[in-house]
């Protein structure tokens, strides 16, 4: 079935959109959540399941401590109030991906509550107000099997519950009004913003195209001006900023079209598919799901002592916007400069490749014009390119050196990409490296004086310009690889 | 041998008279030749209890015993998860599983060199006064095998009271190990919540559920009470404090000195519904730990009257999300419906349907409508309020006197059958444990006699604060003690001969 | 009085997953009637001033160390898998939407 869509333009003409998104982060704690199985991506099927994170009878979950330290330090970089006391709850439904068939989670008690945070769209501030940040576990994940390959139509499906029992922090914001046009950047916003800050906590991986960020899109129009709110749709598992920015503007072009043409909104769960840049119906909801949610009485209250949540606050890692201002400042970049690499989600990368040796610009350049377009087109995230910032150090270190120019480099990055080695296992293996060695320069020179002599009778009466065609085709010959400079010195010296 | 306590199985293991193959094969001799009619046990492993009984045989004789009752065989309730061993908890839907991993307390016993005889009966899922529900069959009292032996842990009463094992493991939610030590004249504990490991116990109800010994003699349970009890890490709920020292209180409360104690008796666990002769033995019993020299006074526990309704609104809640991991995805039973190609959904609404007994889908319904949206706080909600007055109780009580006593269970043995649809008659058994479990205090059994109009056992109960286990072993031993001095021996030598029955 | 009506018993076992037949729903409902009449005797006990007990003994912050401890084998973790695929639980197609 298709949607009628109304242009973004005409939507925003007639309606306020309200956002409201919900992340889910993975923790990166060595252990489940409430279970010491080992929580390392991409192992082998059912190699990380104990009778815990199983769901075997009798099996009993233990909480993390790292786990409740990573809750309350994400909850306090986000501004939240700590819960003094606050416990476990079962949110009962039935999925095969689910173990037990109830997700422990918490309910109306979240371990931080009542914050706010602060995005940047466009040189404009936007304020979000954070709901709560709990606690809870992560389901298996399910393999269809079928033609289609897809949950719909399969024959059967197979589950591995490695993922099952990871520990997740979910954020919900509270409704964000007032953006209108700029909902689907302010949303992306968002959730680069938490992606940024996370990553800062050292309390996840934040791979979106790995799972370990994952975004639920809760999106209602109301007409221009009323201040009400509207029916909102769930739109799950938008799993890439480029999605979240889509996927906002998608909901905002089809609820626009169903309440002009006089239709009401169906609340209910949507479906975001990445290659269509669709969104389809799921669930409906008002069915209200009812989850039977109660206190866990197999785990105890977490009760963090004032002492404990003061020496997590104190420990914070400066937040990202102070981070932001201070490292434009000791880069010198532009205020655009600075706005593309945090758009680039580079900022890190270019922070760690300067540690690693590299000048600011020369960071900023390879990490946002180069590979940051390559990420682009392959559309994952920059930090999942298999680069890392050493190895983009290393590169320009050559450059500085004088052993690679910027073409023979990207030639080195298009190796990295490929996995082929470290810098110098490529540079060695393309053989790549700039030629100074005058023996085999001077032959290619001698040529080239001999192929154009006009050229260097020019050069012969002075016409020292002219000596650049003579290196461009001592270059040409060595395939680039020729110490230009050195090549000049050589040509110079034999027309003098 | 086998109608030796397991205290003096140890003893004679320890001085060599004896050896834990022997004794072994005793027990299974006598589960084969009786528990075709007790039909205590589900599963009877013979090859691993003499070989863990030829391993301790090793230890004995190389002066290594890994504890005292190293050698001592023990029957365990099926519903504590054994490594190679199956694991039904009485229920077709968990039909042939067998769990990849120990309890905490089973470890502890094989840990302790225990030789395990086998599963024992209940109550699928624990849910039952009678072992009745049980998926395969209902287990018989040995006093009466028309008459039911109690539950949910009819399986380990009957077992140690037909001398098929000398202890036994039971769990206890609102008395299934009390109410049938009381039925079978036998001894049941229910320790303070958080004392033994409830890892690897299948739930039925986690915040009222306990492991606890079964036994014919109350220093039989404190022996297997320190092995089984302590902190537990796999536990959250496991209290982080020493077991302390049970032996010796039984063995104090043994020599039946009780100048100074202070026993309450629980006015609102008596009156209409209480078998006459069952408060005759009561009554009795207090007399005689007064002539010890304990004072005795009447206590009110007013809240205990909503305890029943209180117990019937969060177990059910609990026990409702707790099955739902029976699903027929990851194991135990599978059943298809017909039609083309079912569902994940069909396919567990089916087995749900064909898996499950009616206690349990009458219970599973129950607690998913107290905690559905909308009645939550009327009834789950509510139910935990009354729950913090029925501990307050408790608490006040516990000013007043050391322990409480109540008969264990209104009534005797009642015959097979006789309240089998009646589930609120059925549930009124265990009117008199049900507040122990909601407060999370701890409880004892003892046989407090025969009734008068049927000659079949009846139960003292003693309540103490939690974490005052001592005080249940002092009191219940020295009862046990005056009694046994009465009757001229243990109540249970006063059953009847089996090997007749079943010739 | 509190009353199930069938149609709720129906209702509660779709939640809870049970395919009850028409004569257990015939059976069910006026039990549970019963039963519920029974345990609303408790409505009005508890003052609002009472706080809900959910856990008997009253600890908290019970935490583990993030350490990784030894998992099952692959053969233990589906030993009781009524069928296996691919070192997978091999379960019926699922209708419906991921969570």
């Amino acid at each position: 079935m298709t949607e009628t869509l109304l242009t973004f333009e005409d939507a925003l003409a007639g309606f306020d959109p309200a956002l409201g998104l919900e992340v889910h982060v993975e923790l990166n704690t060595a252990s489940k959540m409430f279970c010491g199985c080992a929580t390392e991506f991409g192992a082998e099927p059912n190699t990380q399941t104990c009778p815990t994170c199983l769901g075997l009878p009798g099996a009993m979950p233990v909480v993390n401590a790292t786990a409740v330290e990573s809750a309350i330090r994400i909850g306090l970089a986000l501004n939240c109030e700590i819960a003094e006391w606050c416990r476990f709850a079962r949110k009962n439904y039935f999925y095969p991906d689910m173990p037990k068939n109830f997700q422990t989670s918490q309910y109306d008690e979240p371990i931080a509550f009542n914050g706010w945070t602060e995005v940047e769209v466009d040189g404009e501030t936007y304020r979000i107000e954070i709901e709560r940040a709990h606690m809870e576990e992560d389901t298996g994940k399910s393999t269809h099997v079928g033609e289609t390959g897809r949950i719909h139509g399969a024959d059967y499906s197979l589950v591995d519950y490695n993922r099952a029992g990871i520990p997740l922090i979910e954020i919900v914001t509270k409704p964000i009004l007032g953006t209108g046009a700029e909902a689907p950047a302010v949303a992306r916003a968002y959730v680069a913003h938490l992606r940024e800050l996370l990553l800062g906590l050292g309390v996840s991986d934040v791979r979106m195209e790995q799972g370990s960020l994952r975004c639920d899109v809760n999106l209602s129009l109301s007409p221009s001006g009323s201040g009400t709110l509207g029916t909102r749709t769930e739109t799950k598992n938008v799993n890439s900023l480029r999605s979240v920015e889509r996927a906002v503007r998608f909901e905002v072009q089809r609820h626009a079209a169903v309440l002009s043409g006089g239709g009401s909104v169906l609340q209910e769960t949507r479906h975001w598919h990445e290659d269509t840049g669709i969104t389809t119906s799921g669930r409906e909801k008002s069915d209200a799901e009812d989850y039977r949610y109660f206190p866990e009485p197999d785990l105890v209250p977490v009760a963090p002592s004032r002492e404990w949540v003061e020496s997590l606050r104190a420990a914070l890692p400066e937040p990202p916007r102070e981070r932001r201002a201070r490292l434009q400042e000791a880069w010198g970049f532009s205020d655009l400069e600075m706005r593309d690499t945090v758009g680039a989600g580079a900022l890190t990368l270019v922070e760690e490749t300067i540690a690693a040796g590299a000048s600011p610009q020369a960071a900023r350049k390879w990490w946002l014009a180069d590979l940051a377009r390559r990420a682009n087109d392959t559309g994952v995230e920059l930090s999942a390119l298999g680069v890392t910032p050493a190895q983009v150090a290393e590169v320009q270190a050559l450059v500085d050196a004088g052993s690679l120019n910027d073409k023979l480099a990207r030639q080195v990055f298009e190796g990295l990409l490929a996995g082929e080695g470290s810098p110098a296992e490529i540079v060695a293996a393309r053989g790549l490296a700039i030629v100074s060695d005058d023996g085999a320069l001077g032959a290619a020179v001698d040529a080239a004086i001999a192929a154009n002599p006009d050229v260097a009778d020019k050069i012969r009466d002075g016409k020292v310009a002219a000596a650049g065609a003579l290196i461009g085709a001592v270059m040409k010959e060595m395939r680039g690889q020729a110490d230009a400079a050195r090549v000049r010195e050589l040509i110079l010296e034999r027309l003098a | 041998m086998i109608r030796k306590t397991a205290a003096e199985m140890a003893a004679a293991l320890e001085a060599g008279e004896t050896t834990s193959v022997a004794l072994t094969q005793a027990h299974l001799d006598r589960i084969a030749e009786v528990d075709g009619e007790v039909h205590a046990f589900l599963h009877v492993d013979a090859e691993g209890a003499l070989e863990q009984a030829a391993a301790s045989d090793g230890r004995r004789a190389a002066g290594a015993a890994a504890s005292p009752l190293d050698g001592v065989p023990i029957a365990v309730k099926d519903v504590l998860a054994t490594e190679g061993l199956p694991t039904t908890c009485g229920s077709k839907i968990l039909e042939g599983w067998v769990p990849p991993y120990d309890a905490t307390v089973v470890r502890r016993l094989r840990e302790a060199g225990l030789p395990i005889l086998g599963k024992t009966n209940m109550d699928e899922f624990a849910m039952g006064s009678s072992t009745e529900h049980s998926a395969y069959g209902p287990t018989r009292n040995p006093w009466d095998l028309a008459r039911i032996p109690g539950g949910s842990g009819g399986g380990s009463a009957a077992a140690v009271s037909a001398y098929e094992a000398p202890i036994a493991l039971g769990t206890d939610t609102g008395g299934s190990i009390r109410q049938p030590a009381a039925v079978t004249g036998s001894v049941g504990v229910k320790p303070t919540y958080g004392g033994v490991s409830r890892y690897g116990l299948v739930a039925l109800a986690n915040s009222l559920d306990q492991v606890g010994p079964v036994t014919r003699t109350v220093l039989d349970a404190a022996l297997l009470h320190e092995l089984i009890g302590g902190h537990d890490p796999l536990d959250s709920t496991s209290v982080d404090a020493p077991v302390g020292d049970l032996v010796a209180a039984a063995r104090r409360g043994a020599d039946g000195d009780l100048a100074g104690l202070r026993i309450g008796v629980v006015t609102e666990l008596s009156g209409e519904g209480w078998q006459d002769g069952v408060m005759s033995r009561f009554t009795e019993a207090v007399e005689a730990l007064v002539s010890a020299g304990a004072e005795v006074v009447e206590v009110s526990c007013p809240h205990f009257v909503h305890a029943l309704a209180t117990y019937y609104l969060i177990l059910p809640a609990e026990a409702s999300s707790n099955l739902a991991k029976f699903d027929a995805m990851r194991y135990g039973l599978r059943v298809w419906p017909e039609g083309d190609a079912p569902s994940a959904e069909e396919v567990m609404k089916a087995t749900r349907e064909a898996g499950f007994g009616d206690e349990v889908k009458r219970r599973i319904i129950l607690g998913t409508y107290a905690l559905s949206s909308g009645y939550y706080d009327a009834y789950y909600g509510t139910a935990q309020k009354v729950r913090t007055l029925i501990s307050r109780d408790f608490e006040a009580a516990f000013e007043r006197v050391d322990v409480l006593l109540s008969p264990t269970a209104p009534t005797t043995a009642f015959p097979l059958g006789a309240k089998l649809d009646d589930p609120l008659a059925m549930y009124l058994n265990d009117l008199a444990t049900i507040p122990a479990n909601l407060a999370g205090v701890p409880g004892i059994s003892v046989p407090s006699g025969l009734a008068d109009e049927d000659g079949l056992p009846a139960g003292l109960q003693i309540l103490a604060p939690a974490m005052a286990d001592d005080r249940c072993y002092r009191v219940g031993a020295a009862a046990e003690a005056l009694l046994a001095e009465r009757w001229g021996g243990l109540l249970l030598d006063r059953a009847p001969d089996l090997t007749g029955a079943s010739s | 009085m509190p009353e199930i009506t069938r149609d709720e018993v129906a209702h509660l076992a779709d939640l809870a997953r049970i395919d009850l037949t028409p004569e257990e729903l015939d059976h069910l409902a006026p039990q549970l009637s019963v039963i519920l009449e029974s345990v609303a005797s408790i409505s009005g006990v508890a003052g609002d001033d009472v706080p809900p007990t959910s856990h008997p003994v009253p600890l908290t912050n019970v935490f583990r160390a993030d350490v990784v401890t030894r998992s099952l084998t692959p053969e233990q973790a589906l030993s009781g898998a009524p069928e296996v695929e691919s070192q997978r639980f091999s379960v019926p197609r699922i209708l419906g939407d991921e969570q």
